[in-house]
């Protein structure tokens, strides 16, 4: 550990504050939550938001761990991590099911997580209207009223434009009937992980200082039309090239004039490889 | 497999720091010594100190010293330093009329009470390089100061010259609410519109560059504000805190800083019987005249009612002049995307398909 730090870097009433935070986000769930982003020895854009959580939260006891975009040993999630061991010391992990709290960019893990977890995002834009209202006064209005109109005319005018909805990742959702959120920018194959989740979801941006979550056990739907419903990526007929999975969300790699597939959460392909038929929920059908 | 190689992992960050020390010492001078830099880059640090909004001169140049000078990588490390310290009391108001002066000038009259002090300004000197300096040594420096006299009276209070404008009721009066707590950014998150302590804050921990694109914007034609400079001022204020346990307000110490007060010389409507001029106030630490100018400029522009340019939108100025945020953001593209990637290329293969079926 690092000397002349406090545990977990940031001041205690700062993490104090915080975990207020959370605990109103979590009351109103979908919501953003204005709070106090304090700056890390890390730059905005690179996870702030996440890591004030992650930092507020964590105990000596917690085990961690970090991806960025599905994988354990990324630049950033290596960095991530080494910050938080440094000043914590705390264990760290790359298996899903053995971390309390997993700090993510970009993808929810394959594996099923439980009520024992909590699942920490890096949000680099909070607001999902943000695509049709700049200015941030109108977007709260928008919320406060459930005005939602113009993005619904967006998504509208998308299928007329294109025959479809250009939204890749960051697919905008409505939380618990209410308030329409980003789920971050996790591809489309991670939204239905969202609805009736056993674990608690929480998500921080930094710059944009707004912290939101989604309870357990809480509805979750894609915005869609009756005669244009909602569609994940799609792999059909590819599969990993290092585990040969045919139902995890794949990485496109470039080799030589040839495309091989290869799994985005890396920590679940090592398993699936020593064996195949590891089921990616624990819970019994 | 390429991109895979990215993922370098933990030893190929260790390298990646190793190299950055390489190359800012690989060269033959011996390491920069941190006063030095303190003492003779002293505008640098002020800068980083200023945007950084911490006042802590030697760790403003050690982070220069660090930085190899990157500036707003300096005043990143300097505030999240500042995300160390705990937040244990606000000051008292600084009266900036009790400033020891270092320079004092007014644009507004030829002569005020006090008089034009012009201090260390390099507002008219020919820019010339001084190829001397290349070969400087402790001899031309003694043989600049050869004594220096200790026992001259420190000036005495001087008055400001917007005081006077404001007994001729050409400016409006401060409305002073006592025991007005300041909205403070540091510990909310922004709301719009942004009460006048919170834009005084942003603007004062803004970065120099980005507020005077915007300011210059305004005076160039993207608005009127017609600015007189009533007063710009450099120097030492005493800096006083209530004790936390005898409730007396004691001084902690000395703060160098720049203000500037604006005169936006148009009638406006004040609430008082007569149109008057309206005030725009900049205040930053250390030795920074030209960011502090952009903050006055940029606080009248801010008072626009009806906001038609950016540099009069309260949301566009406040969330593009920090560079912590800025810059962090600008460099966070160098990670990498791959996933988001897959979902566009997906949506557009998807496109494309059905558009070559249709076809």
């Amino acid at each position: 550990m690092i000397k002349g730090y406090n545990f977990a870097f940031i001041d205690e009433y700062a993490k104090r504050e915080i975990r207020r935070k959370i605990l109103k986000a979590v009351s109103i769930p979908g919501y953003q939550v204005p709070f106090g982003s304090r700056e890390l020895p890390i730059a905005r854009g690179w996870g702030t938001g996440g890591l004030q959580i992650t930092l507020s939260l964590i105990g000596k006891e917690d085990i961690l761990k970090v991806i960025d975009q599905g994988c354990d040993e990324s630049v950033n999630a290596v960095n991530i991590k080494r910050f938080v061991k440094a000043t914590t010391g705390v264990s760290i992990t790359t298996d899903t099911l053995k971390a309390t709290i997993i700090q993510t960019r970009h993808r929810i893990p394959e594996e099923e997580l439980t009520e024992t977890q909590i699942l920490v995002f890096q949000v680099p834009y909070p607001e999902p209207l943000r695509l049709v209202e700049p200015q941030e006064s109108e977007t709260r209005r928008m919320h406060a009223e459930a005005d939602y109109a113009k993005i619904w005319v967006y998504l509208y005018e998308n299928i007329v434009r294109w025959g479809e909805i250009t939204i890749g990742a960051r697919y905008p959702v409505l939380v618990n009937g209410r308030y329409i959120m980003d789920p971050s920018p996790i591809p489309r194959y991670d939204v239905p992980k969202l609805n009736y989740a056993r674990t608690l979801y929480l998500f921080g941006a930094g710059r944009e200082k707004r912290i939101y979550a989604v309870p357990p056990f809480t509805e979750i739907k894609p915005l869609e039309f009756e005669d244009h419903k909602f569609r994940i990526e799609d792999f059909t007929d590819k599969c990993c090239a290092l585990c040969g999975s045919k139902d995890t969300f794949l990485d496109e790699i470039i080799d030589g004039d040839k495309r091989i597939f290869t799994c985005s959460d890396t920590s679940f392909c090592k398993k699936r490889r020593k064996n195949p038929n590891i089921p990616k929920s624990s819970r019994k059908k | 497999m390429g991109y895979v190689a990215v993922k370098g992992g933990e030893s190929a960050i260790l390298n990646a720091e190793k190299l950055v020390d390489y190359f800012r010492l690989k060269g033959e001078t011996q390491p920069l010594n941190v006063k030095a830099i303190k003492e003779q880059l002293r505008l640098a640090c002020d800068k980083v100190m200023s945007e950084a909004s911490l006042y802590a001169p030697e760790l403003a140049a050690l982070a220069l010293k660090q930085t190899e000078a990157d500036t707003i990588e300096a005043s990143f490390l300097l505030r999240a330093y500042r995300s160390t310290l705990s937040r244990i009391g606000y000051s008292e108001p600084v009266d900036t009329e009790e400033m020891f002066i270092l320079r004092r000038i007014s644009s507004a009259f030829k002569d005020i009470p006090g008089g034009q002090i012009l201090g260390p300004t390099r507002d008219y000197v020919l820019r010339l390089l001084r190829f001397e300096l290349l070969e400087e040594r402790k001899e031309d420096k003694e043989k600049l100061f050869p004594k220096i006299d200790e026992d001259e009276e420190p000036p005495k209070r001087i008055p400001k010259v917007i005081n006077i404008l404001r007994e001729e009721g050409l400016l409006p009066k401060p409305k002073i609410k006592k025991d007005e707590k300041p909205y403070d950014i540091t510990r909310c998150a922004l709301v719009f519109p942004l009460p006048r302590s919170g834009i005084l804050q942003a603007l004062a921990r803004g970065e120099e560059g980005a507020m005077m694109a915007i300011a210059y914007s305004s005076m160039r034609g993207y608005g009127d504000i017609h600015p007189t400079l009533a007063e710009l001022r450099v120097g030492f204020v005493p800096l006083k805190i209530k004790h936390p346990l005898t409730g007396e307000i004691v001084k902690v110490g000395d703060i160098l800083v720049t203000e500037t007060e604006i005169i936006a010389g148009k009638p406006t409507e004040t609430g008082e019987d007569v149109p008057q001029f309206s005030l725009g106030y900049g205040l930053v630490f250390g030795h920074n005249e030209r960011k502090s100018i952009c903050m006055a400029m940029l606080d009248v522009t801010l008072k626009t009612e009806n906001p038609k340019h950016p540099a009069e939108d309260q949301e566009f100025v406040i969330y593009h002049i920090d560079s912590i945020e800025s810059s962090g953001f600008t460099n966070h593209w160098k990670l990498p995307h791959y996933v988001t990637f897959q979902s566009d290329l997906d949506r557009l293969r998807k496109i494309q398909k059905e558009k070559r079926k249709n076809d």
